[in-house]
C-alpha cells in the first residue's frame, strides 16, 4: 500500500513537471521574437520622401492641412478630404463604401501611418502619397472637381501662402475655368485645347496641392496601444501592470494570431501589414460595379502622369524602385487587395475593401472558413477555429485599439 | 531492499524531471524550414555554372526592397560575363509568387550581377529561381531563402 502511495506520488510529480513544461513559459522564444517585431517601438523613423521636396516643410504641411479640411476643394463646395477621412474617427467614415458627391465602390481607408505605404488605395493604383491625394479631387464620385478649377481656386483663395512655399504661380488668366483630361466631355475638350505649356503649368499647381496635402498627412501616425505596452513588458521581462496585463483569452488570441491562425503571415511588422496585395476570397458586393482589385490597378498607376516616373517627381528616379519592380501580370493579382493595418481596426467596422463584413467576428469567421474566391484564387486555407478560438482572436484584436 | 526502492524512486523522479525539461526545450525550439537547402553557393541544374547569391548589404531585412549579388563562374572558376538573367520565384508553402519583379540591373565585373527589386514580405521559406543564358549555354539554379 505504501509502495502504491509512493508510486502515485512519483506519477503525480512527473505529470506536474510535464504539465509545467507545457504551460510555462507563457511564450516561446520564437513567439517572443514575433511579438516584439509587432510592437510600435520597432517602427522606424519616417523616411524622407525625396519625390516630394516639400514633404517635411512645415508651411507646406500647414497649407495641406487647410486644404484637407476645406470643402471649397470640391465641385459644389460640400466635400473635403475630411468628409470621408474624419479626424475624430481615425480618418475614416464608418461606412461600407465612402459617400462624397456620390457613393463610391470602396471603403474609406484610415490614415494612421499612411506615409509609410509603398502603394495607395485598396488596389495600389497610386504610388505616392501626393499622387494619391490628387485622385479623389477629380473623381466624379468624390470631390468631383477639375484641375483647372483647383488652380484658379488656389490662386484666389491661398495664392500668397502657395507662393511662399512653391514659388510664383503661373499666369492662369487664359486658363479655362474648368478643364481636365479626366473630366466631363466639355472639360476634356477645354483641356485638349490648351497649349502644352499651359497644361503643364496647371498640372504643376495640381501636383503641388497633392504635395502639400501629403506633407500634412505625414504627421498622422498610429498611437501606442495596450498591445504595445504588453509587448514592451514581455520583451523586457517586466510584469505588465494593471490594465496592461493580458487576460488568458487575449493571450490565447495573440498566440493564435502569430501561430495556428497564420494572421501574422500578412499582418506583420509594427503596422501589422506586409504592404502587399492578396486575394483572400472576400466576396464582392452585389450592387457595385465589377471590382478586380490589383490586376486592374497596374495599368492605372503606370498611366498616371503623377507617378514616380512622371515629370512632377522631385529628386531622382532611385526613389521609384517600387514602381520599377512592380509585378504587372499574373493570376495572383486578380481580386488581390492591400493588407490593411490592424491598428485601431477593432473600433472601425465595417471591414474589407467594400465594407463586406460588419464585425470582427465576421472577419475571423471568414478567415476560419476560407471560402473560394469568385474570381482568381484565394491564398487563405481553412483553419477550423473553434468558437472559443475565434472569440480569442477578436479579443486580441481589440488590444490594438485600446 | 528498502534502499533499492528509494534508488528506484529517485531514478523515476529524475526521469520525470528530464521529461519535463525536454518538453520545455521541444516546445520552445524555433521552427525551421522543412529541410530546405539554404546554401548560398551551388552548381546550376545542368552543371554549366557555379552560382552564388548573397544580399548586397549582407543582411536580409523583411519588407524592404533590396538588392542581392548573383556571382556566376564557370566550373573551372572563370567569371561568366554577358549573361542574360531572369528571376522568378515565390513561397512554395503559400502557393504564391514573388511580391515584386526583381531584375538583373547591373553587371559589376568578375561575374557579379546586381539583382535588384527583391522584397521578402513575410517570414518563411522563399525560393528564387534564376534562368541564366551565357556563351556556355543556358541553365537554371534555385536558391532557398528562409526568414
Amino acid at each position: 500500500m505504501r509502495r502504491l502511495a509512493s508510486l502515485s506520488c512519483v506519477l503525480a510529480l512527473s505529470a506536474f513537471v510535464v504539465l509545467a513544461g507545457c504551460g510555462k513559459p507563457q511564450f516561446s522564444d520564437g513567439e517572443k521574437k514575433t511579438i516584439a517585431s509587432l510592437a510600435l517601438n520597432t517602427l522606424p523613423a519616417l523616411k524622407p520622401d525625396t519625390t516630394n521636396r516639400f514633404a517635411d516643410v512645415p508651411a507646406a504641411a500647414a497649407l495641406g492641412s487647410t486644404l484637407f479640411f476645406d470643402q471649397g476643394m470640391s465641385r459644389d463646395g460640400t466635400v473635403s478630404c475630411s468628409t470621408c477621412h474624419k479626424i475624430d474617427r481615425q480618418f475614416q467614415d464608418d461606412l461600407p463604401q465612402a459617400v462624397a458627391i456620390g457613393r463610391t465602390n470602396r471603403r474609406t481607408m484610415p490614415l494612421a501611418g499612411v506615409a509609410r505605404d509603398p502603394w495607395f488605395f485598396w488596389d495600389g493604383r497610386r504610388d505616392s502619397l501626393w499622387a494619391q491625394a490628387l485622385t479623389p479631387l477629380e473623381n466624379p464620385l468624390e470631390q468631383a472637381g477639375n484641375r483647372a478649377a483647383f488652380a484658379h481656386y488656389i490662386k484666389k483663395r491661398f495664392g500668397e501662402r502657395y507662393e511662399r512655399i512653391f514659388g510664383p504661380l503661373p499666369d492662369l488668366s487664359t486658363v479655362p475655368t474648368n478643364a481636365s483630361p479626366l473630366g466631363t466631355d466639355a472639360e476634356k475638350a477645354a483641356w485638349n485645347a490648351m497649349p502644352d505649356s499651359q497644361a503643364e503649368d496647371v498640372n504643376r499647381v495640381f501636383a503641388n496641392i497633392g504635395k502639400a496635402i501629403a506633407a500634412f498627412e505625414r504627421s498622422i501616425e498610429p498611437p501606442q496601444t495596450r498591445f504595445d505596452r504588453f509587448a514592451i513588458d514581455l520583451a523586457s521581462g517586466a510584469k505588465p501592470q494593471g490594465d496592461d496585463a493580458f487576460s488568458p483569452e487575449e493571450i490565447l488570441g495573440l498566440k493564435l494570431f502569430i501561430g495556428k491562425a497564420n494572421c501574422v503571415t500578412c499582418h506583420n511588422g509594427p503596422r501589422f501589414t506586409d504592404n502587399s496585395f492578396h486575394n483572400t476570397g472576400v466576396p464582392p458586393v452585389a450592387d457595385l460595379p465589377p471590382d478586380r482589385g490589383r490586376i486592374d490597378a497596374v495599368a492605372q498607376v503606370e498611366a498616371d502622369p503623377f507617378n514616380c516616373f512622371g515629370a512632377f517627381r522631385d529628386g531622382d528616379d532611385s526613389a521609384c524602385r517600387e514602381l520599377r519592380f512592380m509585378v504587372k501580370t499574373g493570376p495572383e493579382l486578380v481580386r488581390a487587395y492591400k493588407t490593411p493595418s490592424l491598428r485601431g481596426a477593432a473600433t472601425r467596422p465595417p471591414y474589407m475593401h467594400a465594407g463586406q463584413f460588419s464585425s470582427l467576428d465576421e472577419v475571423v469567421a471568414h478567415y476560419s472558413k476560407a471560402p473560394a474566391s469568385v474570381e482568381g484564387t484565394s491564398e487563405v486555407h481553412p483553419l477550423q477555429l473553434s468558437e472559443r478560438e475565434r472569440a480569442a482572436l477578436v479579443a486580441f484584436l481589440k488590444t490594438l485599439a485600446e | 531492499m528498502a534502499s533499492l526502492w528509494r534508488y528506484l524512486l529517485a531514478g523515476l523522479g529524475l526521469a520525470a524531471l528530464l521529461v519535463g525539461i525536454l518538453a520545455i526545450v521541444y516546445l520552445t525550439a524555433p521552427q525551421t524550414a522543412p529541410g530546405a537547402d539554404t546554401s548560398r553557393s551551388k552548381t546550376t541544374a545542368n552543371g554549366l555554372f557555379v552560382a552564388s547569391f548573397q544580399p548586397e548589404r549582407g543582411v536580409i531585412r523583411q519588407g524592404e526592397l533590396q538588392s542581392w549579388l548573383l556571382t556566376l563562374k564557370t566550373v573551372k572558376g572563370a567569371p561568366v560575363e554577358g549573361a542574360a538573367i531572369t528571376v522568378s520565384g515565390g513561397m512554395p508553402l503559400h502557393n504564391h509568387g514573388l511580391p515584386t519583379s526583381p531584375q538583373a540591373t547591373d553587371y559589376l565585373g568578375e561575374g557579379r550581377y546586381r539583382i535588384d527589386g527583391l522584397k521578402f514580405t513575410m517570414s518563411g521559406w522563399w525560393q528564387l529561381r534564376f534562368a541564366i543564358s551565357a556563351a556556355a549555354g543556358s541553365d537554371t539554379v534555385v536558391f532557398n531563402v528562409v526568414l
